[in-house]
């Protein structure tokens, strides 16, 4: 009788036992890179869904993705662009033909050669119905032979010459491709290995072949990516570190406590409520990006259809408190829909030379803003809210945004106006932002290149990302102008007088710019983070 | 007792059936889809992303195809993780998760029933209110708060255990003592009151009165009498645990399944909705049937019809 129940224990703790042995091999075990001499440990985002260059559509995505693969251009620390695979490029006097000259003896990570096909078969990639990029409309549209409306890879105009000549024909000018193609969407990808495995290529480091500074030599699910130098890189001497292992980590405390307990050396995600006793420490970093959080309020309810009243509803916001406080500094008040970091088409920053070089809503002013918000309400037949209806801002529930929408009930409620908050879960949220059923709802944008237009556009009126669904015959005119000039002094003045307009009617209610906001050890040099969201650990070194 | 099991399997493949057809109906009734961002893709590419992944056909067609690739063992690509299979992804992450989880159910077991005996046995005295305690808060303390806890003194103010990964076999610790914090008190709880069930029955009292010792009386006697409800509840425990949590494997990074679940929802990732969930479900259905064997061989008055 006592047998039997011994044998019953043992037979169960087998059971379990059988189960937990079959994890052996996976992923914990197998999880160790042999000690590499100098490793930098950092953690920029949760694990990617694709490493894909064509599939990605994620910003820690393309931050890992930069790393491993170079495109024909990159953008340096300074902001410019530099010659990456090639060493030299030119546009024809039209603007219409780009020309890319790339460096003698380019080789993949598989040590094959890498030639301007394979630029060619990359880039037509992503305008696969079969791949399916997410991309493909923002990075391929100024491109010759691309139609949205029926995706077809043979007509794209890029071709090569010969093996070190890459050719691009665009439809109209664009100022801006050179930042285009140095966008991590545009990187070589390579046809061989593509061919032989599928989508499945980017999901193993046998199959990922790559022509970054690094290559990837392990990927565990939600653990970490580990990276080492790639010694077929053509700058491979400016490249100091042995390896860097990117920590999967989700979780910002997990994050912090792994900062803490030196585990990591860089951290992206940092709890908010750490935030108060971070400021002021050297290793709390905080740089802008570009990027602009703001408010939409539906053009197309008839509560908002006058500009008057969004413009009221926007003056009621006092930035400064809401960046400063409730933000707890963490993002900037935005005085304008264009903020830092976006770079004018005729040179210096686009901010500076917006509205004659004031902001359009001057934060630092905010009794006065109130004041023109109730004369605007009761202008446009309100006085003190009266018979303006009760009014719900819908968001998700992340970050700052619901103590932001609190905040803006208080806010409105100065006006006169009452509003319910509405929380949505993210998935479902989306999609009713898109199809414009909600009265207010929060909203943001994060650049993917450096040119204006990525942003300003979101108002045009049959943007896909046109939430507020903003219609303005003259604003959409001045965008139309910016597109089809090749001469930057109209261009820049085009756009400017985009946003003038957008301003002016409250197309959209800025509220606040994005920032990164990070904890770096000291021991970690010669690393950048750009106006994109990225950090640039390529040319790293780690201080002894 | 092979037919009963064949009746059984039967039964289990008609159950998991059922359940895969509510969550197929459910998740296409959730607003949203899973090629939504925050930043709109152009219609021809989302397009072609159903198309690619035959998201373009109507829903009973999409209904059927799934079945009978299902049954075939294909399970599909996660449309998110792109490249990837969901068996494939399963079979990555499910060992991880078992592995903490496992040894969090051995843990619970040799912890549990013991100190449950002794608890029954002591009834009254400062060791039964002290145990009765601690197994209250275990219990009560929700996973989220002991992990926070121990991540913060054992992790970052001692330093003395990683916080992430599970590389060695310190890392197993902190994971290990969350997951199980909860069985092993309910265990004990368990244990403890149907033992002093047995423990008034006079059988106890003629085992007593013909002069077994303490030991024999209590372990061979009692204990396998009171051990029913423990087993009962250990289908379905062991079922969740070997699962993963997604709280503790997100605090903790450890990179198993329990995380998936939750995402392949929110990501509205259809073919990992589906493959997790019928995964949980069979696994579920089997250690059912396994408790019942079990029952069997602990108590023969028990047969299965």
């Amino acid at each position: 009788m006592k047998k039997r129940l011994l044998v019953l224990l043992l037979a169960m703790s087998m059971l379990v036992a059988m189960l937990a042995s079959c994890g052996g091999g996976g992923t914990s075990s197998g999880g160790e890179t042999p000690v590499a001499e100098k490793q930098l440990v950092v953690q920029v985002g949760p694990n990617p869904e694709t490493l894909d260059p064509a599939l990605n559509s994620a910003v820690d995505g393309a931050n890992t993705i930069l790393h491993l693969f170079e495109g024909l251009l990159t953008v340096g620390e300074d902001g410019q662009l530099a010659p990456g695979q090639a060493e030299s490029w030119e546009s024809s006097e039209d603007g219409l033909t780009w020309t890319f000259h790339l460096r003698d003896g380019l080789k993949w990570s598989d040590d094959s050669d890498l030639t301007a096909n394979d630029f060619v078969y990359a880039w037509k990639r992503i305008c696969d119905p079969e791949v399916a990029a997410p991309y493909a409309d923002t990075v391929l549209s100024p491109i010759a032979g691309f139609n949205a409306e029926s995706l077809n890879p043979d007509a794209l105009q890029v071709s090569a010459p010969d093996d070190k000549t890459f050719e691009v024909k665009l439809s109209g000018p664009c100022t801006y491709f050179g930042s285009l193609a140095a966008f991590a969407t545009m990187m070589p990808v390579q046809q061989a290995t593509i061919d032989a495995n599928g989508d499945a290529w980017a999901t193993a480091p046998e199959t990922y072949v790559s022509n970054g500074p690094f290559v990837m030599s392990e990927w565990v699910q939600g653990s970490h990516i580990t990276m080492v130098k790639n010694p077929n890189y053509w700058n491979a001497d400016a490249v100091k570190l042995d390896s860097i292992k990117f920590m999967l980590i989700e979780d910002a405390n997990a994050a912090y406590s792994a900062y803490q307990n030196k585990e990591v050396d860089m951290i992206k995600d940092v709890p908010t409520e750490e935030i108060p006793s971070l400021t002021g420490n050297p290793e709390f970093n905080v740089d802008t990006i570009l990027g602009t959080y703001y408010l939409n309020l539906n053009c197309e309810r008839d509560m908002f259809k006058d500009a008057k009243v969004r413009k009221a509803l926007s003056l009621a916001i006092d930035r400064k408190y809401v960046a400063e406080t409730i933000m707890q500094g963490t993002y900037t008040a935005a005085g304008n829909f264009m903020g830092p970091g976006w770079a004018d088409p005729e040179g210096g920053q686009f901010m500076d030379k917006s509205n004659g070089g004031k902001t359009y809503i001057d934060i630092d002013n905010f009794e006065a803003n109130l004041e023109e918000a109730k004369k605007l309400m009761a202008e446009a037949g309100y006085p003190n809210g009266e018979g303006f209806p009760e009014i719900t801002y819908t968001t998700n529930e992340a970050g700052y945004h619901i103590p932001v929408a609190e905040y803006l009930q208080q806010a409105w409620k100065e006006l006169g106006i009452t509003m319910k908050v509405e929380t949505v879960e993210w998935g479902s949220f989306t999609p009713m932002r898109r199809d414009g059923e909600y009265e207010a709802a929060r909203n943001g944008w994060v650049g993917d290149y450096d040119d204006p237009s990525n942003m300003i556009e979101l108002l045009y009126s049959t943007n896909g990302n046109n939430d507020g669904k903003f219609k303005n015959a003259e604003f959409d005119a001045q965008i139309d102008i910016s597109r089809n000039t090749a001469d930057p002094a109209e261009r820049s003045a085009a756009l400017h007088k985009a946003e003038d307009i957008l301003m002016e009617e409250a197309g959209c209610v800025p509220v606040a710019y994005y920032n990164d906001f990070w904890l770096q050890s000291p021991k970690i040099q010669g690393s950048w983070h750009s106006p994109y969201g990225y950090w640039h650990f390529m040319f790293a070194d780690i201080a002894e | 007792m092979g037919k009963y099991l064949l009746k059984r399997v039967i039964l289990a493949a008609v159950t998991i059936w059922a359940v895969a057809t509510i969550t197929f109906v459910l998740m296409n009734m959730v607003p949203g889809g899973p090629f939504l961002s925050e930043k709109a893709i152009s219609p021809a590419a989302t397009a072609a992303l159903e198309a690619k992944y035959g998201l373009d056909k109507p829903f009973g067609e999409r209904y059927l195809t799934y079945l009978k690739d299902a049954l075939h063992g294909d399970f599909g690509l996660s449309l998110k993780q792109r490249g990837r299979t969901v068996s494939g992804i399963i079979a990555a992450k499910f060992p991880v998760s078992a592995k903490v989880g496992g040894i969090a159910v051995l843990v619970s077991l040799l912890l549990g029933i013991p100190l449950g005996v002794i608890a029954a046995y002591k009834r009254g005295t400062t060791i039964d209110s002290v145990f009765s305690v601690v197994a209250t808060l275990g219990i009560a303390v929700p996973s989220f708060v002991v992990c926070t806890v121990l991540m913060y003194f054992l992790g970052v103010k001692l330093g003395i255990l990683p916080t992430l990964g599970l590389t060695s076999w310190k890392n197993y610790i902190m994971p290990v003592f969350a997951l199980s914090a909860y069985p092993t008190s309910y265990i004990m709880r368990l244990m403890r009151s149907s033992m002093l069930d047995v423990l008034g029955q006079d059988y106890m009292r003629t085992a007593k009165a013909k002069g077994l010792s303490q030991k024999v009386s209590l372990f061979k006697h009692a204990l396998r009498n009171a051990i029913l409800p423990v087993i009962t509840y250990l289908g379905p425990m062991v079922a969740y645990t070997l699962m993963g949590s997604f709280i503790v494997e997100k605090i903790f990074t450890i990179p198993g399944l329990g995380g998936e679940f939750i995402k392949a929802i929110n990501g509205r990732d259809y073919t990992m909705i589906m493959g997790t969930t019928i995964f949980l479900g069979t696994f579920m259905v089997f250690m059912l049937l396994i408790v019942d064997i079990v029952y069997t061989i602990v108590d023969p008055r028990i047969k299965l019809k």
